[in-house]
């Protein structure tokens, strides 16, 4: 799941205007990801926090078995 | 902690030495933690500590005066950081910052100067590690200079690929966009670029590389 950084954390609440899943909910006055499973990845919450507080990281894999 | 000399032996610096030769080294050795994002030098500032990467990984990077990041090299346990600012004297060139929690072996300027005098072998390691340091940066420089955005792209994912189980820490497209000196935005076009060419597949939190051949292709890599 996204990280979030609570100390970067502004609660603008931004991530989770522009969150199309409902991924991303304010829980106590906390941004926190809630529905996991129903985040696709988009990223755009990463793109728009203007303090850096949630990242989306990639892990590179190869699954090519032909090489 | 107590530094734990079977660690010392890894890392490319102290390579080839004896054990009486690591035990006396890991007297001047001390370790440094540090968690995510935490800035452990900063670019500019003074340059009297060498740093051994134990566990985690760490990006050394120089800032634009408009705020713009360009990763130099990351950073992966064995390697070190700060060497050129260490042995050319002189403020740090670079900043680095930490990519996950780390764990940091330090050894002061001073003491490695006596260990190099006591230790010939480990001068030897040093002349080995910088001229490693200098082909990668030439490296650097033609990938900036010749290749397209979607193929340093190519090429990146490439160098970075661990195999199915992915032993590397996980990179963000800012930080992927910051190695290959692009905008963030270059690079999701790029990554969607490739995955409308099959060479990758983008899943939740995952790049899946599924045709290297391609891959390559792209990178220019014959």
């Amino acid at each position: 799941m996204p990280v979030i950084n609570g100390e970067k954390c502004q609660r603008c609440g931004l991530c989770v205007s522009v969150c199309g899943c409902g991924a991303l909910k304010i829980v106590g006055g906390i941004v926190k990801a809630v529905e996991v499973d129903d985040c696709r990845w988009c990223t755009l919450c990463e793109l728009v926090c203007p303090n850096g507080a949630i990242t989306c990281p990639f892990e590179i894999i190869i699954e090519d078995d032909r090489d | 902690m107590p530094i734990r000399t079977e660690l010392l032996h890894t890392i490319p610096y102290f390579s080839g030495l004896e054990e009486t030769g690591i035990n006396s080294i890991s007297r001047h050795v001390y370790e440094k933690k540090a968690g995510r994002g935490e800035l452990l030098l900063s670019e500019g500032g003074k340059a009297d500590v060498l740093y051994f990467v134990v566990e985690g990984a760490v990006k050394v990077f120089k800032t634009s005066a408009d705020g713009k990041e360009q990763i130099l090299r990351i950073i992966r346990p064995g390697d070190s950081f700060n060497d050129v600012a260490v042995l050319n004297g002189g403020v740090s060139l670079v900043s680095a910052g930490a990519m996950g929690p780390v764990v940091l072996y330090a050894l002061k300027k001073s003491d490695l100067e006596g260990i190099m005098r006591e230790h010939p072998q480990v001068a030897f390691n040093v002349i080995r590690v910088l001229s490693r340091r200098v082909a990668e940066l030439i490296e650097l420089v033609e990938d900036l200079s010749f290749r397209h955005v979607t193929g340093r792209v190519a090429k990146m994912l490439l160098e970075y690929a661990g195999e199915k189980t992915g032993d590397r820490p996980r990179l963000t497209q800012q930080e992927m966009a910051a190695m290959i000196g692009t905008a963030r935005e270059m690079v999701g076009r790029s990554l969607k670029s490739l995955e409308g060419d099959g060479a990758i597949r983008i899943e939740r939190g995952r790049i899946i590389i599924t045709n290297l051949k391609a891959l390559r292709e792209t990178a220019g890599i014959v």
